[in-house]
Order: structure tokens, then sequence, then C-alpha cells
């Protein structure tokens, strides 16, 4: 174990950092640790450049708590953090044995889960599948690279109008069809990602916006995507089997969605992910080191338009019908929240912030049957507001929760994830 | 002529209207930098309360436009404080989050108390006489939203210009910490700069209620449209949101006029779209790179 001596600096260059960057180092490269009451101070090199002449002091303000109680071994301490000893485990897939069978035992929940559930719970299933490939997709663009946008709602327009389309007028079978969606989709992202380079904050998200409400309206206004009335879903074929029962759908939407996050856990792993990480955190020095700002900006809005508009064609048959009303700008800015809620810059963040926000968004709807708050709000609404007004308390709540996210757990449900394990690692301590 | 007379009436018409909510986003982002896109929400709960003590209450509209106005200022300072304020280190998204979720909440509020119906808000003038010179029919309600516009533009020039407040709004904008190191208390100057946008923004309102209709869908396009407006002027530039407006406003009509009625609304965005990739600050902002 770690002995608590004295470890000389021999090059004297000694900085100190801040703690939460403890999260990359290993307690393998930590020589000594001294502890006293007031402060910890430890000395250790650093996992990149493993040199054992550049040791740095942390000098701990929030996380000492945490980490370092005198008397605390630092291992376990250690054991806390997220390590990552070399660079093949930073492209692993899954992380640690035990992830990858959390993974296996999620997936055969997956596939046993239609045997014990009704119709209606698949189908709640299957928005919650098809939200959390926006939010997977909204994520690389707004977690990942660091834009904005708050048009996705037309990329999700684009993606069902399209495969529909493909399918009505083209004939195009749907196996077909919905990956000619994801694309025609990735185009117009391309497309107004090319703006978008010359855009930010503010800017950006109007110039985004406006795309989302453009493509709302060419589309409610044309007679070619049936106006107003919207379309009807043609029978979802898959060769010459008919797919009709929720069963099926939901098959077909959970296959595409499992197959959607693990390409986003590979993409974002590979070189362009690092990229779009880099072009986050500081786009002068990605290029200074070599990214290629234009083509990794409007490929992340392709990426994320492709994930949109492939789940914008399953929505087409989940929900057997499109119009163009459905596609406004709450639903953009709904898109975001699952994003925000879940946590920006992860994809299992993602799909819990959908799962949260769809599972809420359909409760909140009939919150007059919930057995208390139920009479309680309507009790509320008679006195000082009104009844049939009942069901707007969902964007209340959605908004409530966007603004409780970003003031209190910025990192959102990711983040609250990530301090709980670390919490029941170092447990006993 | 006639008909270019009336688009160009109708537009300047609806393009003060814009360039009041522009307005009342630029104060906002000129001195927190915050794209508040829950202005038109805000401008739309104030209405709200005016066509309440009008119709409730019974009190003649001048009476309820003037109560409103301080309902308004109250609203944009408990926004700023209750949402806000407690934000640490908000970066630009964080910011765009908090105020699209008030705007959620607002616009769940109003639906929640107000319901969905169209509601008819009451005016003293008409909106369908008036002057006509030359043919042109120029409504009390477009004299009105003229006379309302500029006064309230002229007051807010020269309040940023002359006034100590304006200034320090100013001086707030352009360093935080030099702000506050001379002396000026920076978080009220900040919670008095989202009160005065909430009361431009609900004269805005209570000047688009009368022409369109009352819901809690009214301002929607509005603050879009005021936002446009205001990114084509440039965000931080106080004549480049009224001018940006207005401009908005007669190419939106005369589009409509001239090319298609049916995406006259889509329009305003292409413009938007177009003038950004040309100058990616606006029209009257000179081009800002932040450095490292």
């Amino acid at each position: 174990m770690l002995s608590q001596r004295k470890y000389q600096s021999q090059s004297g260059d000694e900085r100190p950092c801040d703690l939460s960057y403890l999260q990359e180092w290993n307690p393998r490269h930590i020589n000594c640790l001294t502890i006293s009451r007031r402060k910890s101070i430890i000395h250790a090199r650093h996992p990149w450049t493993d040199s054992a002449d550049c040791p740095a002091i942390f000098q701990g303000t929030y996380h000492e708590r945490l980490f370092f109680e005198p008397g605390v071994p630092l291992a376990i301490a250690g054991a806390a953090m997220d390590m990552k000893r070399d660079y093949y485990e930073d492209v692993e897939l899954f992380r640690s044995k035990t992830v990858l069978a959390a993974t296996i035992l999620f997936l055969g929940a997956l596939v046993a889960f239609p045997f014990f559930v009704g119709g209606y719970t698949l189908y709640v299933v299957n928005l919650i599948a098809i939200h959390a490939i926006v939010a997977i997709g909204l994520n690389i663009l707004v977690g990942y690279t660091g834009q904005i946008s708050l048009g996705h709602a037309g990329f999700f327009a684009i993606g069902a109008y399209s495969c529909v389309l493909l399918m009505v007028k083209a004939g195009f079978p749907f196996v077909v069809a919905l990956p000619a969606a994801g694309f025609i989709s990735a185009l117009f992202g391309f497309l107004l990602g090319l703006p978008s380079l010359r855009l930010e904050g503010p800017y950006l998200a109007i110039a985004t916006l406006g795309f989302g409400m453009a493509v709302t309206q060419i589309i409610s206004h044309s007679e070619f995507t049936g106006g107003h009335m919207g379309l009807e879903a043609p029978p979802l074929a898959i060769g010459s089997y008919v797919v009709d029962t929720d069963v099926g759908r939901y098959a077909i939407i959970i296959l595409t969605a499992i197959l959607l996050t693990i390409a986003a856990i590979n993409l974002l792993k590979t070189r362009v992910g690092r990229a779009f990480v880099a072009i986050r955190d500081s786009e002068i020095a990605a290029e200074a080191m070599g990214i290629n700002l234009s083509w990794y900006k409007t490929l992340s809005f392709a990426v994320s338009a492709f994930y949109t508009g492939i789940a914008g064609g399953l929505m087409a048959f989940a929900l057997q019908h499109v119009s163009a009303g459905s596609f406004n700008l709450i639903l953009s800015i709904t898109f975001l929240a699952m994003v925000i809620v879940g946590g920006l810059g992860s994809v299992m963040g993602s799909i819990l912030g959908a799962a949260l926000l769809t599972y809420l968004q359909i409760k909140l709807q009939v919150i007059q049957e919930v057995p208390v708050i139920g009479a309680l709000l309507m009790e509320v609404s008679k006195r000082y507001f009104s009844p049939e007004g009942l069901p707007n308390i969902q964007s209340i709540v959605f908004g409530a929760i966007m603004i409780a996210i970003v003031i209190f757990e910025p990192l959102g449900m990711n983040g609250i994830y990530l301090r709980m394990k670390r919490y029941w690692k170092s447990w006993p301590f | 002529m006639s008909l270019v007379g009336d688009l160009i009436i109708g537009g300047l018409s609806i393009g003060a209207c814009y360039a009041l909510v522009a307005l009342a986003m630029v104060i906002i982002y000129k001195t927190s930098e915050v794209p508040n896109f829950a202005q038109g929400e805000m401008a739309m709960i104030s209405t709200f309360v005016a066509y309440t003590m009008m119709e409730s209450y019974g009190l003649g509209f001048w009476t309820s436009g003037a109560l409103t106005l301080l309902f308004a200022l109250g609203l944009g300072a408990v926004l700023e404080i209750s949402f806000l304020r407690p934000a640490k280190n908000p970066t630009i998204l964080s910011l765009i989050v908090i105020t699209l979720g008030a705007e959620m909440i607002l616009y769940g509020l109003a639906g929640w108390r107000w319901g969905a119906m169209q509601l008819p808000f009451a005016v003293p003038f008409s909106e369908y006489s008036g002057i006509s010179p030359g043919g042109v029919m120029i409504t009390e309600m477009n004299m009105w939203t003229f006379a309302v516009s500029i006064v309230l533009m002229a007051f807010l020039f020269l309040f940023f210009r002359f006034t100590t407040l304006g200034t320090a709004m100013k001086a707030v904008q352009q360093n935080p910490f030099a702000a506050k190191a001379m002396g000026i208390p920076t978080r009220r100057i900040l919670t008095f700069t989202w009160a005065l946008s909430s009361v431009t923004g609900a004269v805005a309102g209570m000047l688009i209620a009368p022409v369109s209709t009352l819901d809690p869908n009214m301002m929607l396009d509005p603050m879009l449209k005021g936002f446009a407006a205001a990114v084509l002027g440039g965000m931080t530039s106080l004549p480049g949101a009224a001018i940006g407006g207005y401009l908005l406003g007669l190419i939106e009509n005369f589009f409509g006029g001239y090319v298609s009625l049916e995406f006259k609304s889509v329009v305003a965005f292409g413009v938007i779209v177009v003038i950004l990739c040309v100058r990616p600050s606006g029209l009257f902002v000179r081009h800002y790179v932040k450095k490292v």
C-alpha cells in the first residue's frame, strides 16, 4: 500500500491543480500522500506523460471531504475515480466487464419485455426509444460538439415525411426508405451546418430555430406533403411480412435504437468523436491541432440530423400518421430538454433524459387521474386557474425541470448517476 | 400605388411591434448577454393581465394599461432574481435553456389560467377607420402603434445615452468586474434591466393583441420575428434592433403582397439566414471575435 513518506520533487516544478482532474488519475502513479487535518497534499505523476519529474500538488477544496478524509487509504479513493491506464481503454466499447454484463442484462430485459406487458406500455416504450434516438443525435451536436440547435423538430419532420413519401409515392420498401430518410435529413443537416460555421451563440440558435419553423411552414402549406391534414403511414412491411402489431413495431424500433446507440458510442470513441469534443472545448485550440473545423462541424450537424431523421421515420409508424402541426418549436425545446436533463455529453444520459421526459409527458397529460395530487390540482384549478387548462401543467413541469437542472445539476441525470457511483464505490469511508 | 402604400403602412405597423420586441431583447442581451427566449411569453402574460383587469375588474383601458406596466416591471425583476441569478458561471447554452424553461413555465401558466381560447382584446381605437392621405389607409390603431413605438424608442435611446442608470447598464455590459469595482451595483442593474425589458415587451404585447388575437400562442410568432429583427440589427445595437424590426416588417409584408401569402412568415427566417451568412453579427454591429 501507499506509505506516507515525503516525496521530494526533483525538478521543483510543483503546481497546484484543481482536484477535479483527479478523475483522470490513477493511484499507481501516486507516489506519496501527506495528509494533515487541514489539507491533503498528494504528489503524483501525470498518467499521460508518465514522468516522475513533474509532481503536482493537489490542494483539496470540495472533493477533499469525499476522497481524502484523514486515514482513508488512497487506493480506495482511486477506485472511486474513472481510471484509464492506456489508450486502448479509451477506445474500448465497454469500459469494463461490469459494464458489459450490465449491457447484456439490459438487452436481455428489452427482449423479454414484450412478453410481460400490454400494448399501451409497448407504445410508450416505443416513444421513449424514438426520443432516445433523437436525444442521442442532438447530444452529439449539443453535448459533444458544443453547437446549439433549436430546429431539430425540422429534421424530425423531414425524416418522417421523407420516409412516408418514399414508400407511398416512390414505392420504396421500408428497409430502404428508413435509411434513405435518415440520409435526406443528414443532407439538410449538412446544408444547415454550412451557415452555422460562421455563427455562434444566439445567432446560431435563431438560425436553427428559423430552419425548424420554415420546414414546418413549408410542409403544412405544400400539396405534395398533404398540407395541414398530414399523411397516413403506409403498412409497415419488411419483405413480404407485414408488421401490424405493437410487438412487431417494438422489435423494429428497439433494434434500430440499439444499433444507433452502439454506433454513437463507437463514433464518439473514434478520431471523429474526439474532434467533436475538441471543437466543443476550444475551437481555436482544435483548429491549431489540425482539426478541420468546417468539415467536423458540418459533419456533426449531418450526423445529428441523420439520427433525428431516422427517429422521425420511426415516429411516423409508431403514430401511424404524420402531421406538420406536431413538429413545432415546443417539440424542438422538448428535445433539447431531454439532452439537458439527461446530461450533456453522455449517451446514457440522453437515454435516461428521453425516458424521463417522455414518461412525464404522457403522465402529465392525465394528471387529474393521479390519486392525491390529481384531486388537489383539480381543486387548485377550479379556484385559481381553469380546469380544462390543467394539461398545460406539463409545460410548467418541463420548464421547471430544465431550469432546476441547469442551476443545481449542470451535468443532468448523468451527473447524479456519477455522484452516486462514486459515493457507493468508496461507501464505508 | 395604393397597394404599395398599404403594404408600407402595414409593414411599418407590424414592424413597429417587432422593433419593440427586438428592443426588449436587445436591452437584456446588451447588459447581460442572455438571449431571452421568454420575452414573448412575458409580454403575453402581461397582456393577459391587462385583459383580466379590463374584463373581470372593470377597470378602464388606460388604468389597466398602466397597472399592467407595473406588473410587467415586477415580472421581469422576479424572473431575473429567481431564475437567472442562481445560475453559477452559466454558459451560453445554459442561459438559453434557462430562458426556454421560463418560457415553458409562463406558457403553461397562461394556458392553465386562461385556456387556449382566443379572447378579444378591446382597445379604444378603431382598427378600421382613420385618415387616408392619397388613398392610403392609415387606421387609428396604426397611428397609435407608430406613436407609441416611436415615443418608447426615443425614451430608451435618451435613457441609455443621458441618464446615470443607462450609462451604468452599458458599463455592466462592457465589463462587469470593472463596473463592480467602480461601485455599480451590478446585480441590481441586471434585475432592473429585466424589468425594463419586460415593460417594453408588455407594450409590444398590448399593441399586437388588438390586431391579432389574445391566446397563449399569441406572442410566439412576434417573439421569433422580434428575435430575428434583433439578430438582423446585431443584438447589441438599439438603433439596429429598431431598424431591423421595421425592415423585417416591410420585407415580410411585401413578400406577402407580391410573392406568396402562404410563405410570408418563412421569408423572415430565410432573410435572417442569408444576412447572417454575409454578416455573422448582424447588419449594424462590427463582428467581434472572442479571444482565447
